[in-house]
């Protein structure tokens, strides 16, 4: 008998689908082998959506075992890169095709407002035709040592890959692991977040459609204690690619070095400083500040969390972040008004609120929100804290919601001490007219991203990353090519 | 000659949705120079062959571009109606002269068609209309949007390969076949692999000291022009134009007066594509437009393959103008084959390297140095060899024009009288048309002509040599360095010689297996700069370096 592996699925805004509910592996849906599932629920209504199998571990011997076939002996091996190009194009546009529907998949899953879920599709879309283009453009050197020898070195790809992605961006974290990957010629295991699997099981019904050869690109539902960690210490797994939290990071490292000595690369969490200094267009900077801590209901790795003020304008921002902060329109995520949408689960929704009353409790004021919204659905009030000192748990810890911590700063020097006063370096922001103040606080802020008059800005074509304890490695832009390579080095000699 | 129908046709350009990196943006192109368009009169009932897509878009009242009747003679006959025309602004049009020129059919002799001969006038217009969507906006658009752009362009290269194969060999005198299977594939491969370099255009941030900090901005020269030969009229212009395109820079584009028709052909894709009138521009005409565009003082830099003269006088006017200037222009590479090769290969890759294309290659390694422990053996083999292949289609090609047909013919005899032994001449059995059968002398000394000056035709020489250091010192007498070949299974041999010799590319094992991925030039006479590759964007940027003083007092 044949266990279903799909779902008819009505998503709330009316459109229905197929939604697979296999494991994706040798581009064939099919149920783990001791036939569990996991729910999965809505967090904008707290109802469950559908249930789909859970790979154990020796599901993910079975997939890993058809990604190390594909690498070593199938038809990928011999793959062109500019057919691999070919593929991740068609990929991108089969995802652009169906974009509507797998942004209305990612705000049934995440909670996330429809309107931003839109923006993923772009990203995921724009990702995959970005790395299409490098799939032919990974070079080596040649390195003229003397004329007795003749050196060159080679980036070829690794081998099986293993990634595993968060629940705050699923399809778009999907595609800035997969698409790199596939460009330098790897073979993929992917891990979805257990709180959000859907829109990557749809997408392997598009990775089949668009002509991958079966075990190229597979992708499971899973539970991270589980399925993640038979993943982290896979004898057959040459890389393991990881976002998440820094406490998970720091297992997947141990797994890996416990294992074959994989190689890592971990986008963890992060504090990241919003900087506002008294020169600064105060109504953008506004603007630049609510955005950095709100977008994605505070679900970002890189939020702005913790934000610094300097003294001259200190309360002026503070009533003008209130102000704008209360505007920002929270609900029903498939409402094409809203901004701000559901936390992602009943777990973070309470840890989120744990972090609210530990503010209250050590004495930060609270400005705005602090509490619930509504009484169905995991939805917390944009909420500030003024007057945080160094010290408070909301200043020094990841939140991962919609709550920011405001402090006031002196000069240069007072907010590089600051800013740099943390275990994590993943990004910052600083919002100046000045040229000077600009660049210098660029240079001596010690993250992976520092943007200045603007916040977010991630881009496919740019390097991501942290410093510290936020993560090792890179991704996107050319950088992200380089996770998925090993260089080889060739000398031949000369001598006769 | 008189065009037959005073014409302009402006292509509507739809409003283009390519994403930015802060959402959905709308770029709103307008055809521009729409004002004083005399449309074309559809009653002389010409046929239009074209996608359907391109005739609804027309719609089935309008009028539809400049035209001509191309007869191919197939199974049963066809007559297609081929756009032509000097495409500026997304517009075809007549010459301001009315002047025409006619390309004809190498293998039959016959008039093919007849095509706007592009004056100094044009040649203003098309320069002024490139100059303004540079300005206007080529050069802030994202190099993400850019790249979907020649993506687009790659498709309907794809798509239409059929065709532009056809009208490809009947203007040049190739085997459709070859052209569908080698040029056209690599046309829609260049252009996809720059439509991938255009958002990878990097500049470097530098920090020299503590109070300095630096940026470097790779930035497009402004207006290219691009000026192309007729031994692979479209590949050729999709080499320069691709990377041009992708590195934000526009374009005017000139093509051989030979070989006019699959470039006028590429502007009606371009505005297909729908690229911003004025990105593209395409000009058939003659050495006199030739001279017009690399002199106008409106182009910011001039990429011209052809010949060595050619080259020179390009460079003259650049050198007035003081633009940047890539030249491509002729060879007379040389093959070595060591003892200890495989003959049997080494014939083989010799044979392809010299006698494909008719010889008509730039690249192609047309004098062959040979150990002189198996030169007998290798000039038997390379003979035999040669006869076989000569009766396969896909070297049955006549050369490009009667002019260098009887070029041609005066360097065999001038070889023969200056006492080259003939080991092989084919006798083309044709009567008609401008074939020279496949020619292989022996014993040819370094002084003799052939030996140093390029033919471009399907002549090989060959001599033997005593010692590697020979080989290299002979390979390298050449006043050209485009490309040179090595046959050796001896890995040292290989690299050594790889090391030594004075050539923009060398083969190992192999002649004139070029990739788009590698770049492509000459050392010596053969030119300068490289095209393909990563290094093509080299040629079509110019360096901004941004100092900012962020702490140095005076």
């Amino acid at each position: 008998m044949s266990a279903a592996v799909f779902d008819k699925i009505k998503i709330p805004n009316g459109i229905v689908y197929d939604q697979p509910t296999g494991l994706f592996i040798d581009n064939q849906f099919v149920p783990s082998i001791d036939g569990s599932k996991f729910d999965v629920f809505s967090p904008s209504d707290e109802e469950k959506i559908t249930a789909v199998y859970e790979a154990k571990e020796a599901d993910i011997d079975v997939a890993v075992a058809a990604a190390k076939r594909a690498f070593y002996k199938g038809p990928w091996a011999r793959t062109t890169p500019a057919e691999r190009a070919r593929l991740l194009h068609k990929l991108a546009d089969l995802i652009e095709k169906h974009a509507e529907v797998m942004a209305a998949i990612e705000t049934y899953d995440c909670g996330k407002a429809l309107s931003l879920a839109r923006g993923d599709i772009f990203a995921v879309v724009g990702a995959f035709r970005y790395y299409a283009g490098w799939a032919d453009k990974i070079h080596g050197k040649v390195v003229d040592v003397d004329s007795t020898s003749f050196n060159y070195t080679k980036m070829e790809p690794i081998g099986v890959v293993g990634q595993i992605v968060p629940w705050n961006f699923p399809s778009v974290m999907l595609a800035n692991k997969i698409a790199p990957a596939i460009a330098a010629g790897n073979t993929v295991l992917l891990k979805s977040a257990e709180q959000t699997p859907l829109n990557a099981l749809y997408i392997g019904t598009l990775v089949k459609e668009a002509g991958f050869p079966p075990g190229v690109i597979n992708i499971v539902s899973g539970i991270g204690k589980i399925a993640g960690a038979a993943i982290a210490s896979h004898n057959d797994i040459m890389k393991v690619a990881f976002t998440g939290s820094t406490l998970v990071g720091r297992a997947i490292m141990h797994a890996a070095a416990d294992s074959n000595i994989k190689a890592v690369t971990l986008e963890l969490g992060g504090k990241s400083p919003n900087i506002i200094f008294d020169d600064a267009n105060i109504d953008k900077a506004v603007e630049w500040i609510n955005f950095g801590i709100f977008f994605n209901c505070g679900q970002v790795c890189a939020a702005g969390s913790r934000v610094y003020v300097q003294e001259g304008v200190y309360d002026k921002v503070v009533a003008a972040f209130k102000k704008r902060a209360e505007q920002n329109i929270i609900g029903n995520p498939f409402d094409e008004q809203t901004f701000q949408g559901a936390q992602v689960s009943e777990a973070q929704f309470h840890r989120v609120m744990s972090y609210v009353e530990s503010g209250k409790e050590e004495g930060a004021t609270v400005v705005t929100g602090g509490e619930r919204h509504g009484s169905k659905g995991y939805f917390i009030k944009p909420t500030i804290f003024s007057d945080v000192s160094t010290d408070m748990k909301i200043m020094r810890e990841e939140i991962f919601g919609p709550v920011c911590a405001i402090s006031k700063f002196t000069d240069m020097e007072d907010i590089i001490e600051k800013a740099n006063d943390t275990v994590y370096g993943l990004a910052a922001a600083v919002h100046t007219t000045n040229l000077n103040t600009a660049i210098e606080a660029a240079n001596r802020i010690r993250a992976g991203s520092v943007w200045v008059n603007t916040y977010h800005g991630m881009h496919w074509a740019l390097p991501f990353g942290g410093f510290g304890q936020s993560g090792i490695g890179r991704e996107n832009g050319k950088e992200a090519m380089k996770a998925y390579t090993e260089v080889k080095t060739v000398r031949i000699s000369l001598e006769n | 000659m008189k065009m037959p129908i005073a014409t302009t046709y402006c292509f509507k350009t739809t409003a283009l949705t390519y994403g930015s990196k802060h959402g959905i943006r709308q770029l709103h192109i307008k055809p521009s120079n729409t004002a004083s368009v005399r449309l074309f009169n559809s009653t002389v009932g010409l046929r239009h062959d074209l996608k359907s897509s391109n005739t609804s878009k027309m719609g089935s009242t309008s009028p539809r571009p400049p035209s001509v009747d191309i007869r191919f003679s197939n199974d049963p006959p066809t007559v297609h109606s081929h756009p032509v025309g000097l495409f500026v602004n997304n517009c075809f049009s007549i010459a301001s002269s009315g002047e025409c020129i006619t390309t004809l059919d190498p293998i039959t002799d016959r008039e093919v068609a007849n095509v706007p001969l592009a004056s100094s006038e044009d040649v203003d217009r098309a320069v002024r209309a490139a100059k303004s969507a540079f300005d206007n906006i080529w050069k802030d658009m994202s190099g993400t949007e850019r790249g979907r752009y020649l993506a687009k362009l790659a498709d309907l290269l794809e798509e239409n390969k059929q065709y532009i194969s056809q009208v490809e060999a009947l203007d040049t005198g190739k085997p459709v076949d070859v052209v569908l299977t080698e040029e056209l594939p690599e046309c829609v491969n260049v252009c996809r692999y720059y439509s991938g370099w255009a958002d990878k255009i990097y500049g470097q941030s530098i920090q020299p000291f503590k109070e300095k900090i630096a940026f470097t901005a790779r930035e497009p020269l402004g207006v290219c022009a691009l000026i192309v030969p007729w031994n692979y009229p479209l590949m050729l212009s999709i080499w320069k134009m691709a990377p041009a395109l992708a590195a934000g820079n526009t374009i005017v584009l000139k093509s051989s007066e030979l070989t006019p028709l699959s470039a006028s052909y590429l502007g009606y894709l371009a505005a297909e594509a729908n690229f911003p009138p004025g990105v593209i521009n395409i000009l058939s005409g003659d050495s006199t437009t030739g001279k017009s565009l690399s002199s106008h003082p409106g182009i910011n830099k001039i990429s011209f393959t052809g010949s060595l003269e050619t080259g020179k006088q390009i460079m003259k006017a650049a050198a007035q103008n003081m633009v940047p200037v890539t030249l491509e222009l002729g060879g007379k590479s040389a093959a070595l084959v060591f003892s200890d090769a495989d003959i049997d290969q080494a014939v083989k890759w010799c044979h392809a390297g010299i006698m494909s294309n008719a010889g008509q290659i730039c690249t192609a390694t047309s004098r062959i140095y040979v150990s002189h422990e198996i030169y007998e053996l290798f000039l038997r083999s390379l003979a035999d060899y040669t006869a076989e292949k000569s009766k396969e289609s896909q070297f049955q090609q006549p050369q490009i024009s009667k002019k260098q047909q009887q070029k041609i013919q005066r360097y065999i005899q001038s070889g023969l009288s200056e006492g080259a032994r003939l080991i092989y001449s084919e006798d083309t059995g044709s009567e008609t048309g401008y074939f020279v059968g496949a020619t292989i002398l022996a014993d040819v000394g370094d002084d003799m002509t052939v030996s140093t000056e390029e033919i471009f035709g399907p002549v090989a020489v060959c001599d033997s040599f005593n010692s590697m250091e020979e080989a290299v010192m002979r390979a390298n007498s050449s006043c050209y360095g485009l490309a040179s070949a090595i046959f050796t299974a001896d890995i040292t041999r290989a690299l050594q010689v790889a090391r030594n010799l004075q050539a923009g590319t060398v083969w190992i094992n192999s002649s004139n297996d070029s990739d788009f991925r590698v770049p492509f030039g000459g050392y010596k006479k053969s030119g300068f700069g490289r095209e393909l590759g990563e290094h093509a964007l080299q040629a079509y940027t110019q360096e901004k370096s941004v100092h900012i003083n962020i702490g140095s007092r005076l």
